[in-house]
């Protein structure tokens, strides 16, 4: 079976920084898989290498078996990857409603009548703020609605961006319900990245450990959780 | 209040005084005049007094009066703002369809003027507004669409109505042209390039001497006619006045051109609302929000910015067209920087993306500053004392110096322009 996404010695740089060292990776139909490591690590670079942007000087990208290292972004994104960027990147001053229609009008989708009472069962709170704009809502929701607007494209592939980031624990543990529960329900493949180890890794089938832009260790999400020197260096202190 | 506030207030005030005295002084209180022997310094004392007194209490009252609490806007009066606001659009149209029919030639000529550059507004805005790529280089397009009409007219005879979607096409061209090399570009930097290809489309004009006759300019550009009815002054057969046995006259040219240029001005204001609510429309604004974000989902910036260059140029040729054949002279003079910088502050004073703000800015920023000049002229002639008689001939000189400071004040008072809502798109009862 080919995987859903595969890298293969992939280095990144940007100008002559380079931010990726010959990463290998394999993410499986069906699967979570999660990438943890610090600051800095290259976690979002690598995300944002699947995506085409910067592209990868070395190595093969592949989505589904097809080489997709070299395609332009506006290109994989239409091939049923969707992602939720780092930081929201929600559309401030437009509608819930109208950033929702924007992922699934981007990917060139125009049925999102099914999608988006999808998204409202899933996060039933931007149901109730469909009017609002976007800049309004709070960083929780503001989160939800990165993440229902990647989902609107029906997306096989789901890349998260640190979707923990800044939000109270009570919040966060709403966002990663609902990526389990899509994960179960519909066999969505997520990539997620995160700086919450502990939860990601609970959640996570498999993960991957990132240090200075090269994989050190790769194991079930329980296998890792188990490592002293993955609780030493990530999980020190988190206790939830 | 406390004593050492109202000292403070009076230092400040001073001071303020004293700098509009340094800057007064010379542009106020000395005026040169034709004497027998050459031109000749008077000083004028009292003007400058009068100015200066006027800062230091202006000064002190805005420093002295005691900044009360905020008071929210009850959301009854919101409701009601915004039901007024729903009957501006309405009421505008009706009165721009019936003002011709007031038989003055100033106003229609007035109306005419500000519909063109309510026209080159709702373009711009496309490309501002909407997809909020500063563009200081409009007049380029307005340039292309009026030299592109000029041109074909002279050397192959075609008519207006012919000429006109070449020109919106040839716009359009040279809309895409500009976004190839400043795709890449954000912000800043692509403003001071279109800048430069403003300039650039200038200097060709005035210095292709064989193609565009130069500073000189094309004279004799033809009207437009009425399904090929000319308004012109015989009265012959196959003219307006002689098809309806009218007397012929100036003024049915004018209303005409007035006509036409609202039919413009409409189609561009109802292709852009519609446009604002298909895909293309929202790529745009969610353009102008993130474009990082735009990559993430998707959206084929490239495509995106290249139509929205397109299209915004597209509208300022349809512009360009209309005011070669409204003048019937065009010359590289009328297409520098300046109207540009109009055309952007009309679209910024009126609210970002905002059609009727749009109108709103081009009206108040057009149509005032003419109103405002005749005014000062009316009342320049009413004040005819002893102790004005200086000032009073060049009071419609300072139309200028009033103009930017009511900009200033409602750029203060509303710094997202007039009309600063933004309508949704998409509404989920429409669904």
């Amino acid at each position: 079976m080919t995987a859903m996404l595969s890298l293969s010695g992939v280095s990144t740089f940007y100008g002559a920084v380079q931010a990726l060292r010959c990463v290998d990776l394999e993410v499986n139909q069906g699967e979570i898989v999660t990438l943890i490591g610090a600051n800095g690590a290259g976690k979002s670079t690598l995300m944002m290498t699947v995506c085409g942007s910067p592209q990868a000087r070395e190595g093969t990208i592949r989505h589904e078996g097809d080489d997709i290292t070299r395609m332009p972004t506006h290109a994989i994104m239409r091939r049923g990857i969707a992602q939720s960027p780092e930081g929201r990147r929600i559309f401030g001053r437009m509608t819930v409603l109208e950033n929702l229609l924007m992922g699934a009008e981007a990917a060139g989708r125009t049925d999102s009548e099914a999608t988006l009472a999808e998204v409202f069962e899933l996060f039933p709170r931007l149901k109730e703020r469909i009017g609002q704009r976007g800049g309004t809502l709070s960083g929780g929701e503001q989160q939800m609605l990165a993440i229902a607007r990647a989902l609107m494209s029906r997306p096989r592939l789901l890349l998260l961006d640190e979707p923990s980031l800044g939000l109270a624990p009570l919040v966060c543990r709403q966002i990663f319900g609902a990526i389990r529960a899509l994960n179960r329900r519909t066999g969505l493949t997520v990539l997620l990245v995160e700086q919450n180890a502990f939860q990601a890794l609970r959640l996570a089938h498999r993960g991957y450990v990132l240090v200075n832009g090269a994989i050190s260790m790769a194991g079930t999400g329980a296998e890792l959780l188990a490592r002293p020197e993955v609780r030493a260096a990530y999980l020190e202190g988190a206790h939830a | 209040m406390t004593e050492a506030r109202t000292q403070s207030a009076f230092r400040d005030a001073g001071l303020s005084a004293l700098i509009a005295l340094g800057l007064f002084a010379p542009l106020i209180g000395l005026v040169t005049e034709n004497g027998d022997n050459g031109l000749t310094l008077r000083a004028r004392p009292i003007a400058v007094a009068v100015v200066v007194v006027l800062v230091f209490a202006g000064r002190l009252l805005m420093l002295t009066r005691a900044p009360g609490p905020p008071v929210p806007r009850k959301p009854a009066t919101n409701e009601a703002l915004r039901r007024a606001g729903q009957a501006v659009a309405p009421a505008l149209l009706v009165f721009a369809l019936v003002l011709p029919l007031g038989g003055s030639r100033y106003y229609v000529d007035l109306a005419t003027l500000v519909l063109t550059y309510i026209m080159l507004g709702w373009g711009l805005n496309v490309v501002v507004g909407l997809a909020g790529l500063l563009d200081l280089g409009y007049v380029a397009f307005y340039a292309v669409g009026a030299y592109s009409y000029a041109l074909l007219a002279e050397n192959f005879g075609l008519g207006f109505w012919t000429c006109l979607p070449l020109a919106g096409i040839l716009a359009a061209f040279a809309g895409i042209l500009l976004g190839f090399p400043v795709l890449r570009l954000r912000g800043d930097y692509l403003a001071i390039v279109t800048l430069a290809f403003g300039e650039i489309i200038r200097v060709v004009l005035i210095n292709w001497v064989s193609f565009t006759h130069g500073p000189n300019g094309i004279t004799g550009i033809p009207r437009p006619t009425l399904f090929g009815l000319a308004f012109s002054m015989d009265g012959g057969e196959g003219t307006f006045a002689g098809f309806f046995n009218l007397e012929p006259e100036t003024i049915q040219r004018v209303t005409f051109l007035y006509y036409v240029i609202l039919a413009l001005a409409l189609l561009t204001n109802w292709f852009t609302l519609r446009l604002r609510r298909t895909p293309l429309g929202r790529a745009w604004e969610a353009l102008r929000e993130d474009e990082t974000a735009c990559r993430s989902l998707g959206i084929d910036v490239t495509v995106t910015k290249l139509t929205a260059f397109g299209i915004g140029a597209m509208f300022g040729g349809f512009a360009g067209a209309f005011f070669a054949t409204r003048q019937a002279f065009i010359s590289p003079e009328s297409f520098t920087f300046i109207e540009s910088a109009t055309v952007l502050a009309i679209v910024v004073l009126g609210g970002l993306g905002s059609q009727l703000g749009v109108a709103l800015a081009a009206i108040v920023m057009v149509g005032g500053l003419e109103l405002l000049r005749s005014f000062l002229s009316f009342l320049a002639e009413q004040m005819g004392s002893e102790l004005f008689a200086g000032i009073a001939n060049e009071l419609p000189l300072y139309r200028m110096l009033v103009f930017g400071l009511a900009l200033v004040v409602v750029m203060v008072l509303r710094p997202r322009g007039m009309v600063s809502s933004r309508a949704p798109t998409i509404l989920m009862e429409a669904r």
